[in-house]
Formats: structure tokens, C-alpha cells, sequence
């Protein structure tokens, strides 16, 4: 027993109304005191059945079917309530994604932390106060005295991620583990919280247990990386050795296709093609939009005084953190909302003035579609995949026979990859990628001029993202068309861009081909998202000792 | 807090022309109902044309109904809902007389209910599908399927005629008792303000079958909504973050999980006090409690036009102040709501 957390030869599974299906089988891990190990691998995996399994803490439906789980060499496998609860929290702890949601709405967060204090420490109210406020002074929350009221809301997502981080060593656990801690955060505020995080588990001593998809994230905080792969690890190692030697297929694979300052879109899945650069054709711009603003209600404009060209064919890509301003140009471009201000020409032609409302009955409105960020939530959930891809022919086009709409729909779904026998599947029948090539084969259905693409790849695994990009570059190539590509992953618009405006509430910071602005940025912000990216390329990331 | 009170009273002020149209509503309803009251105050059965004539202009009732609407408007406006026929008294003096009755059955009974609902609605979403959750299941159904008069008369059956455990069902309070001072109406109160504990026990177990009998109509919507609702809050994240940062089970289910359940439960418990302080007709007329909702039936049957407008109007001006105590309620307990 010389490790503080050992789980050998774990087995779980989950009764369904379909029997029972194996989320776990046969994991194996090891964590000594003060250790770092990483859990990566893509959704579905059994990264975060593995922490919860470890915490006791799966749902009626999930089962250990075997293995063992020890914990400071005392088997917890089957623990009940009894033991584990003076155990949670004061011996191991966890830290969850989606902090706002992981916190009390209703409770204020300095009684939160004190909740925590209060139920491992016979300590007072006030007692525990202070050490909260202690708690809120040591992650670095400014006015800690004020934040102790606060409710949870009234905090941004960095902010609940700190308190969260409060909460779970209030009573110095052995043990931290973090499921996602900084997914769905800023990258710049992620880097944040993260250095947080490491500095913390090192000054303390403690071991993590860091559950991630994001392979630059792993390498920068950990000693060890385990690959997880349906229910199983596949490989464990240093990240140096597991970055530069990947064994496993699967791993390989993983590596390949997460973006990295260097790779290019068909490296992410392994192919070698020299795909010729385009040159964009001479000739008007397919659209230019000019002193763009948009302005909900009094205070700062969403979007203010934005100006940009995209040339037919071309790609432009638009980066920025949370509420810079990149969706709502999108939803300006794409006219499903009245400018403020400024000017958007279409081939030459002003559209910014017909009403968003009654854009939908406009003549361009074939030419200028979009892709959508959820590619579930974007689909009717009512419709086969046919349907979907189909609609716009109806609407947009006015073609009504069933056989030749069909027919479209099946060459629009064979164009983006998409099997003809899944056409009649609803979209709770499709898997995400699935599901993300309907959206576009629906976007490019009225064979539009320009498509705005709004984070088209955020909700997916790196491996269907690596084929989605894939998909979308070849059609840019193939078809001409150009893009409006949004997307916070600065890495992903680098390899789909040619040119990229970077944006910081609402305005421009930055414009310039993208292969220059990504490697020699010249605003200080550019370089400070470029630098927030966790990297496991650069050596100097690769040793621990780089760590905060 | 002074913000608050101009927000609230803005609501009210806001909630005038509802209240209104209630009025305008209510009185020509009343009089496109079959039944003539001046036939049916006349002296007696053989009482002439010319004395029910007489008695008609006295109503006022051979006046257009524009001029009756705007006369009876003028009167609200001075604070009088006219004179009811049955009783002889002022509609205000007899809705001021009856309405703590029928607060203090419908308030007993809701927060009996709610102390019963609560907790049955928890267990049961502890421990959603099992035989406790079919059980409880099973009692709202009853509850709400058996009419308040039948299960009424079934616990007077049980515990007066069968058991004796209960007093006579007639009225608040034992005729043999003593009436305490009225300050507030309330019984309860009022013989717990003078001290007069002998009055207060026999109020209050006077009360026990009538406010059983409503608490067991409205126990259903109350339960299943505490059901509804803690079984969504259970399955949150942040009840998740409580278990594994190992707070007792205990803390977790009341503190973190009932909290956030109260919210729909409160508006759902505006919505019942609402309905069984208008809806309590039957019960009062069971147990013989002299409440506003029998005194508005009698009205009724009887063509006795002020006392059923006079009930309406209360009724919708109660309707207003609940749900302003909802919404207060409600910013209380989610900091994330205003009155806005």
C-alpha cells in the first residue's frame, strides 16, 4: 500500500432500459501522495465514471461489478455512506465543470465554503467565516470580504471555479480530483485558473487527479497521463513520452488530431495530401461590412465600429473570448439581426437595411447560411435527417416533389460524408458528428456563396473534430465558398483561415493573414490569448518543474 | 427596503383596472341571472304588483343598468358595497364579521397541509418509484379524488359519531364556551390576547375536522409539486458538489435541495390558498362555519345582489394581495429574482 490511491481492475456498469452496458472495463490506476496524473481521452470514455466512482458518488444505475478501489490502503470499493462522507471533502475532494452550476444558487458562497468547514470541523460560525474568507484571500478572489455575500451569480465563471477550488481544500484533502475544471472557461481565464490550481496542489502537497479532453492541459499539469478509450486505459506515461512516442493507435490518433501551433488540417487526421493553397479569384468582395455596431439597450456596445472584407472563396476567421462580440457579428452577417450602425454589401449590394425580421423572404438569403454551434440543439428535433437537409430546398428553392427532394438531400448528405441509410434518423438517433454533418449539409444545401460558421466544432470530441474540419475545408476547396469562421480555438482558425480578426469586447484588436498574426501577433491582447493556450509541443511545457 | 414598498405598491396600483373589470363583470352577471330580488323580498308569496313595484324603486333596480353600474361604483368608491337583504346589515359589516372565519380555517388548514405535504414530498422524491412514493401517490389521489363534503362528513362520521374525539361540528367554537373579545377576529388569536385558554382549546379543536377536511383536498398539488421539484434539485450539479464535499445527508436534502424545491412550491401555494378561501363553500357548509363563502351561496340563492358582488370583489382583491406575497415570498427565497 505505498500509494494513496490505487483502483485496479475497475468495473462498472449501467442498467439502461436497453440491459446493462459496461462503462468501465477493467481500469486500472495508481497515485501516489502528492502526484499529478491525468485522465484524457474523449466524451463517453469513462473519465468522469472513473472519478465518480472513486468518490462513491455514480448514480443508482451505475454498478461496481468488480475491481478493486483503495484508498490510503483501506478498500472503499463498496463503502456506504458511513465512511465516505468524513472522507469527502476532508480526504479527497473534487472540483467539477460548469462551476456557476456546481455551486447553490440560492446560498451565498461564503456560507458555502463555511458548509463545507463546518461539516468536517467543530468550528463556530464565525469560526468558520474567517477561514473562509482566509480560503477566498488564498484563490486569489479580490474583496474577499465583499465575495462572502455574493451569491453565485453574481460571480463571472472564473470567479465560481476559484470558490470551487475554496471549497474542495477547505480541509486540505490528500486527494483532489477535477473533472474539466476549466471547460467551457476563457482561454486566458482557464490559464488563470489553472496556474491557481497547480500552485495550490503543489504548495499543499496534494495529489490530482486532472480529468480533461484537452491534451495540452494534461501535459502542462502533470507528471503521468492515462488515455482512456471506452471503459479501458490504453496507455499511461510521462507526457514527454506520451506526446513524443505515442504506442497505442488510439493515442496516436488522439495526438494527431488535437490542433497544435503547427499541425494543418489534414494532419489532424493523418493524411499527407499537399492540398493546393488558393489564390482568392480578382474581383469585388463577396461581402464587406463597414463601421459594424449593434448596441442591446444602454451601456457598451456588443459590437462597435467593426470593419472586415471576405473575398469569394475566402476564409475569414473571427477569435475572441466570451462576450467579445464574434457571435453577434455572425448573427449581423448572417442578417437574423438589424445593425446599429454601419454598412454589410453583399457582392456589392447593401442588405443591412431590409429588416432581420423579413430577411428571410430577401433574394440573398439563399447565398448567406450558417452553421451552428450545437449541432443537436440547431436540428429540429421532429425531423429526419432527410427532412432537416431538405427544408431550405423547400423553403428557399420552392421544390416540392418528394422524389427529387430526396434525391438532393441524399447527394447533399453523401457530399458531407453521411451515410444515405442514416437519412431517415431522427437527431437523438445520430451521433454528434453525425449530427454536425446534417447541419452542414443543410447550410450548403441552396448552394450559398458564404457560410458563417459559429463555433461548428465547439461540442465535439477532437476526432470528429478533426474530420468535420476536414469535411469543411474540402468543400471551401471544392465549391468556392467562403467562410465567416468563429470560434474561440485559436489553433482551429490558424489552420481553417487565411485571414482572422481578432476582437476584445466588440472592437478590433487585430487583422492580418493568419499565418503572421498567429506567429508574430502585434497587439498585446493577440499575444496574450496566443500565450494562454496550454501547449504540449514546446519542450519547456513537457517538465513538470515548467508548472506555475 | 423603501424601494421595495414603491415597487409593491405600484403592483397594487397596477392591479386596479383587473379589479375593476372583476366589478363590471360580477354586476352585469348578476343581472343577466334569472330571479327578480324585489319578487323575492317582497312581503310574501301574495304580495301585489304595486308593493313589489314599490319595492323595486326603493332597490333602485327600475333604473337603467348604466345608471345602477355608475351608482354602485360611486358607492365602492366611498367605501360601500350596499346592504344585504338576508342579513339586514351592511355587506361590509358582514364580510368584515365573516371573513376572519373563513382566513382561519383556510390558513389552518394550508399550513396543515403544507406540513404534511412537505414532508411526504420529500420522502417520496428520496426515494422516487419505491412502495413509500407509490404510497403518498396513492393518498393525493384519494385525497384529491374524494369531495371535501363527502370526506367532511366521513371524518365527522369517524371522529364525532363513531370515536366522540371530536366536538360537535357547528360553528368555531362551543356554544357553552365563551366568546373571547374581538380584536382580530380570529379566534385563536384573540382568546390567546385575552388569555383564555379554556376559549382557545375549545376554538381550536372545533377547527381540527374542518381545516383536516380542506388540507386533505389541496394535499395533492402541494406534495407532487415538493415531489416534482426535489427530484429535479436532487439531480443538480451543486447537490452533487454537497455530496462529495461530504456534507451530512441531512444538510443536503433540507438546506441545499428543499430551498431551491420551495420556489415552485411557493407559487403553487399561492394558487391553493386562493382557491380554498373561495372554494371552501362546501366545508363551511358542512361544519356550519359562519365564513364569507356560505354567506356569498346564500346571497346567491336568494337574488341577494350586493353581498354576492361584495364577495367577489374581496375574493379578487385577496387574489391581488396573495400573489403580491408570492412574489415577495419568492425574492426572498431566490436572490436571483426581483420584483422586477
Amino acid at each position: 500500500m505505498s500509494g494513496l490511491l490505487s483502483v485496479a481492475d475497475l468495473h462498472v456498469s449501467f442498467t439502461t432500459r436497453h440491459g446493462t452496458v459496461p462503462a468501465l472495463r477493467g481500469v486500472s490506476l495508481s497515485l501516489a501522495a502528492g502526484e499529478t496524473l491525468g485522465l484524457v481521452g474523449e466524451s463517453g470514455s469513462g473519465k468522469s465514471v472513473t472519478a465518480l466512482a472513486v468518490m462513491r458518488l455514480l448514480d443508482r444505475a451505475a454498478q461496481v461489478t468488480g475491481g478493486r478501489i483503495t484508498f490510503r490502503g483501506e478498500d472503499i470499493t463498496q463503502a456506504g455512506r458511513g465512511i465516505m462522507q468524513p472522507l469527502r471533502g476532508a480526504a479527497m475532494s473534487m472540483i467539477f465543470q460548469n462551476p456557476r452550476a456546481a455551486l447553490n444558487p440560492i446560498r451565498p458562497v461564503g456560507l458555502q465554503i463555511a458548509d463545507v468547514l463546518r461539516a468536517h470541523r467543530a468550528l463556530s460560525a464565525a469560526g468558520a467565516r474567517d477561514q473562509a474568507l482566509d480560503l477566498l484571500r488564498a484563490v486569489r478572489i479580490r474583496e474577499p470580504e465583499r465575495r462572502l455575500g455574493a451569491y453565485p451569480h453574481e460571480l463571472s465563471g472564473g470567479m465560481c471555479q476559484r470558490v470551487m477550488i475554496a471549497m474542495a481544500i477547505s480541509c486540505e484533502p490528500a486527494l483532489l480530483i477535477a473533472d474539466e475544471p476549466t471547460t467551457g472557461l476563457d482561454v486566458t481565464t482557464q490559464k488563470a485558473v489553472m496556474d491557481l490550481l497547480g500552485e495550490i496542489i503543489a504548495g499543499r502537497g496534494m495529489a490530482l487527479l486532472l480529468i480533461t479532453h484537452d491534451l495540452g492541459l494534461a501535459a502542462q499539469q502533470c507528471d503521468r497521463i492515462a488515455v482512456m478509450e471506452r471503459g479501458e486505459v490504453v496507455e499511461e506515461a510521462p507526457p514527454a513520452a506520451l506526446f513524443g512516442a505515442p504506442r497505442h493507435p488510439y493515442t496516436r490518433r488522439l495526438v494527431a488530431a488535437s490542433p497544435t501551433p503547427r499541425s494543418e488540417v489534414h494532419t489532424l487526421i493523418g493524411l499527407t495530401p499537399p492540398l493546393a493553397v488558393l489564390a482568392p479569384p480578382p474581383g469585388p468582395p463577396l461581402l464587406e461590412v463597414e463601421g459594424l455596431g449593434k448596441r442591446f439597450g444602454p451601456g457598451t456596445p456588443a459590437v462597435d465600429d467593426v470593419s472586415f472584407r471576405i473575398a469569394p472563396g475566402e476564409s475569414l476567421g473571427l477569435v475572441g473570448e466570451s462576450g467579445s462580440g464574434k457571435s453577434t457579428i455572425a448573427r449581423l452577417v448572417c442578417r437574423l439581426l438589424d445593425p446599429s450602425a454601419g454598412q454589410i454589401r453583399f457582392s456589392g449590394e447593401a442588405i443591412d437595411a431590409f429588416p432581420a425580421a423579413r430577411f428571410h423572404g430577401h433574394p440573398r438569403r439563399r447565398d448567406i447560411q450558417l452553421v451552428f454551434q450545437d449541432p443537436g440543439d440547431s436540428l429540429n428535433p421532429r425531423f429526419s435527417a432527410c427532412q432537416s437537409i431538405a427544408d431550405p430546398l423547400r423553403k428557399l428553392l420552392g421544390l416540392s416533389d418528394p422524389a427529387e427532394l430526396r434525391r438532393r438531400a441524399t447527394f447533399l448528405a453523401e457530399r458531407c460524408g453521411l451515410e444515405g441509410s442514416l437519412l431517415d434518423r431522427f437527431p437523438h438517433q445520430l451521433s454528434g458528428g453525425q449530427r454536425a454533418r446534417v447541419g452542414i449539409a443543410r447550410a450548403i444545401a441552396c448552394e450559398p456563396k458564404l457560410l458563417v460558421l459559429d463555433e461548428p466544432t465547439a461540442a465535439l470530441d477532437v476526432s470528429v473534430q478533426a474530420v468535420i474540419l476536414n469535411l469543411l475545408d474540402r468543400l471551401r476547396r471544392d465549391t468556392g465558398l467562403g467562410f465567416l469562421f468563429v470560434s474561440h480555438d485559436l489553433n482551429v482558425v490558424r489552420m481553417m483561415c487565411e485571414r482572422t480578426v481578432v476582437l476584445q469586447a466588440g472592437r478590433v484588436v487585430e487583422t492580418g493573414p493568419s499565418a503572421r498574426l498567429f506567429s508574430a501577433p502585434t497587439a498585446p491582447y493577440t499575444a496574450a490569448l496566443l500565450a494562454a493556450i496550454p501547449h504540449f509541443n514546446p519542450p519547456a511545457a513537457l517538465t513538470p518543474a515548467a508548472r506555475a | 427596503m423603501p424601494a421595495l414598498l414603491r415597487r409593491a405598491g405600484w403592483r397594487l396600483f397596477g392591479s386596479l383596472p383587473a379589479l375593476f373589470g372583476v366589478v363590471v363583470f360580477t354586476f352585469l352577471l348578476m343581472r343577466v341571472l334569472p330571479g327578480d330580488p324585489a319578487i323575492f323580498f317582497a312581503s310574501g308569496p301574495n304580495a301585489g304588483e304595486a308593493e313589489i313595484q314599490a319595492i323595486r324603486e326603493q332597490m333602485g333596480l327600475d333604473r337603467p343598468i348604466p345608471e345602477q353600474l355608475v351608482r354602485y361604483l360611486g358607492d365602492i368608491g366611498r367605501g360601500r358595497l350596499g346592504r344585504s337583504m338576508g342579513t339586514g346589515q351592511p355587506v361590509v359589516t358582514d364580510l368584515v364579521n365573516r371573513l376572519p372565519a373563513s382566513l382561519e380555517l383556510t390558513l389552518t388548514a394550508l399550513l396543515l397541509a403544507l406540513s404534511c405535504a412537505l414532508p411526504l414530498g420529500i420522502v417520496a422524491a428520496l426515494a422516487p418509484n419505491s412502495a413509500v412514493d407509490h404510497g403518498v401517490r396513492l393518498l393525493c389521489t384519494l385525497g384529491v379524488c374524494v369531495p371535501t363534503f363527502v370526506s367532511g362528513l366521513l371524518l365527522i362520521y369517524a371522529f364525532y359519531y363513531l370515536l366522540g374525539l371530536a366536538p360537535d361540528p357547528t360553528g368555531r367554537i362551543d356554544i357553552f364556551a365563551s366568546q373571547p373579545p374581538r380584536v382580530t377576529g380570529f379566534l385563536l388569536i384573540d382568546s390567546a390576547l385575552a388569555g383564555d385558554w379554556e376559549a382557545w382549546r375549545a376554538a381550536a379543536t372545533q377547527l381540527v375536522l374542518p381545516a383536516t377536511t380542506m388540507a386533505l383536498f389541496v394535499l395533492a398539488p402541494l406534495a407532487r409539486m415538493t415531489r416534482a421539484a426535489m427530484l429535479a434539485v436532487l439531480t443538480s450539479d451543486f447537490i452533487r458538489t454537497g455530496d462529495a464535499l461530504g456534507l451530512s445527508r441531512r444538510r443536503v436534502v433540507l438546506v441545499y435541495a428543499l430551498r431551491n424545491a420551495l420556489l415552485p412550491v411557493i407559487t403553487i401555494m399561492g394558487i391553493v390558498f386562493s382557491t380554498m378561501l373561495g372554494a371552501n363553500v362546501l366545508v363551511e357548509k358542512v361544519f356550519s362555519w359562519p365564513g364569507v363563502a356560505s354567506y356569498a351561496l346564500d346571497a346567491l340563492l336568494a337574488s341577494d345582489y350586493a353581498p354576492v358582488q361584495g364577495f367577489v370583489l374581496l375574493m379578487a382583491a385577496i387574489f391581488v394581495l396573495v400573489n403580491l406575497v408570492v412574489d415577495l415570498l419568492y425574492g426572498l427565497a431566490d436572490p436571483r429574482v426581483s420584483m422586477e
